[in-house]
């Protein structure tokens, strides 16, 4: 009888992990499945087109807009992203960079984009245009420059806010992303302390979301984020969603980046 | 000087390298200053998640800086947290510790509760399963915390009512109420000190965990 109940026991427990083991590797199906098609490049396709088209007050494109490689530039940017501009005196990250072009060349409202809902108007626009920049640097792999003095200290001001533990639950970045192999449910989390891994983390971000059919920026990533932290609500383009890039930026150093990637 | 402090506060890291002179980094708590100013700057309200919850109490101030640094909190400054989190717990009127497992398990399950997309007042989950493995039948189970499968079991809880008992039962309710009472720097949300979880639902949860009928102790 005890021996029955010990083999039913090992049989239970067996089941549990082949249950477990089979609903990774059903998600690992599933995504490949819809690699095969990611929507995502409907949104390449737009970008490409909001770049090169002549629009806003002033009628221009963005062909002249510099990304940190120079004027124009597009491939290698987003690897180098975020880093100090001379033009604004900032650390920018790619979404911020291109709103101020959008503001300079093309005379749209800087600060009305910034406040506009994700997936809206200017800001869809700004999504799609750093989803055919990403893609530009498909393949390559992370260097941020982290030289000049104000990307070390953006850099050293993410490390403190990726670290800051706030709000109801006391969450930081780091309660799920600071450690290997952990999960939340059956998501697995990757660690951004450090390079994470070819197209993890930073380098999968700007994506196509399944679950609920959007195209998500880094900055809409980030927004998520804090909003399950349950902090208040971040800024578009603010301080600490750019520390945060930078930081999680240089930890990518030599990982291979593969957005705008699919998620479930 | 007022104008001055607040050229520095608008004009943000560029100020600060600025002021620290172009050779040389800010030191450590110019840092940790500056990251501050700029969380404050950084977020808005939004629904019942309001700027307040920026503000850190001490454990989370020493928690963050003992991970910035990658040290382990000095062993004065935890024992410190540890008994002002303690101090603040509040135990169940009239001794009552278990309610109902089943409602437990709802409360395990359920991750809802407080984000800004969250209805005020709405009835808020434990996040439970987010880490823990509970239940044996639950498969999608985080791991960022222990296994608390046969929990009451494998502490010997075979009556939670029994005097024998207490000390477990009272730790568990301890650990539920507010986490950093027992380890300073613990990942997990403080429940009751927070006001995540009502006195009822933590008594629901202590039943999911200790009660001999509980799947948990299967």
């Amino acid at each position: 009888m005890k021996r029955w109940t010990l083999a039913l026991a090992a049989t239970m427990i067996s089941a549990a992990a082949l249950a477990q083991k089979s609903a990774s590797d059903g998600i690992a199906e599933y995504r490949a499945m819809l690699a095969d098609g990611n929507p995502a490049e409907l949104f390449e396709a737009k970008g490409e087109d909001l770049w090169k088209q002549k629009r806003g007050p002033k009628n221009a494109s963005l062909e002249q807009c510099d990304l940190g490689k120079g004027p124009g530039v597009v491939k290698g940017a987003f690897v180098e992203l975020p880093r100090h501009f001379a033009d604004t005196n900032k650390v920018q990250d790619l979404e911020s960079r291109l709103v101020t072009c959008m503001e300079t060349l093309q005379g749209f409202n800087g600060a009305e984009i910034a406040k506009t809902a994700y997936g809206r108007g200017e800001q869809a626009n700004v999504t799609a245009l750093a989803t055919w920049i990403a893609a530009e640097s498909r393949g390559l792999k992370f260097n941020l420059p982290n030289s000049h003095q104000q990307e070390k200290v953006m850099y050293e001001v993410g490390k403190r806010l990726f670290f800051m533990r706030s709000g109801t639950h006391d969450f930081s970045c780091a309660s799920c992303h600071g450690e290997d192999g952990k999960r939340i449910r059956l998501q697995d989390l990757p660690n951004l302390t450090k390079n994470p891994g070819d197209g993890i983390g930073f380098a999968a971000w700007p994506a196509y979301r399944v679950s609920n059919g959007q195209m998500w920026s880094m900055q809409l990533r980030l927004n998520d984020c804090y909003r399950q932290q349950r902090f208040p609500y971040p800024l578009f383009g603010s301080d600490a969603t750019i520390a945060l890039g930078a930081y999680m930026g240089v930890n990518a150093k030599g990982a291979e980046n593969i957005a705008p990637a699919i998620k479930r | 000087m007022k104008k001055q402090t607040q050229l520095l506060i608008a004009a943000g890291v560029a100020a600060v390298v600025l002021v620290a002179g172009c050779s040389s980094m800010p030191s450590s708590a110019e840092l940790d200053k500056l990251s501050q100013d700029v969380a404050k700057a950084s977020f808005r309200d939004q629904g019942q998640a309001k700027v307040d919850r920026l503000v850190l109490d001490d454990a989370n101030l020493e928690c963050m800086k003992a991970d910035v640094a990658g040290q382990p909190i000095a062993e004065p400054v935890a024992k410190a947290i540890e008994a002002a989190n303690f101090a603040s717990i509040k135990w169940p009127a009239g001794g009552q510790y278990i309610g109902d497992w089943k409602e437990g398990e709802k409360i395990a399950q359920s991750g809802r509760g407080m984000t800004w997309t969250d209805a005020a007042g709405s009835e808020n989950g434990g996040n439970c399963y987010n880490c823990h493995q509970i239940s044996k039948e639950e498969i999608s189970f985080g791991t960022l915390g222990p296994s608390l499968y046969n929990y009451g079991k494998m502490r010997g809880v075979a009556n939670p009512y029994a005097p024998e008992s207490a000390a477990i039962v009272q730790y568990t309710w301890g650990k539920i109420w507010n986490s950093r009472a027992y380890n300073a720097c613990s990942q997990m949300p403080r429940a009751g000190h927070k006001g995540i979880l009502t006195e009822q639902q933590v008594k629901h949860i202590m039943a999911l965990l200790l009660d001999p009928k509980s799947p948990v102790n299967q």
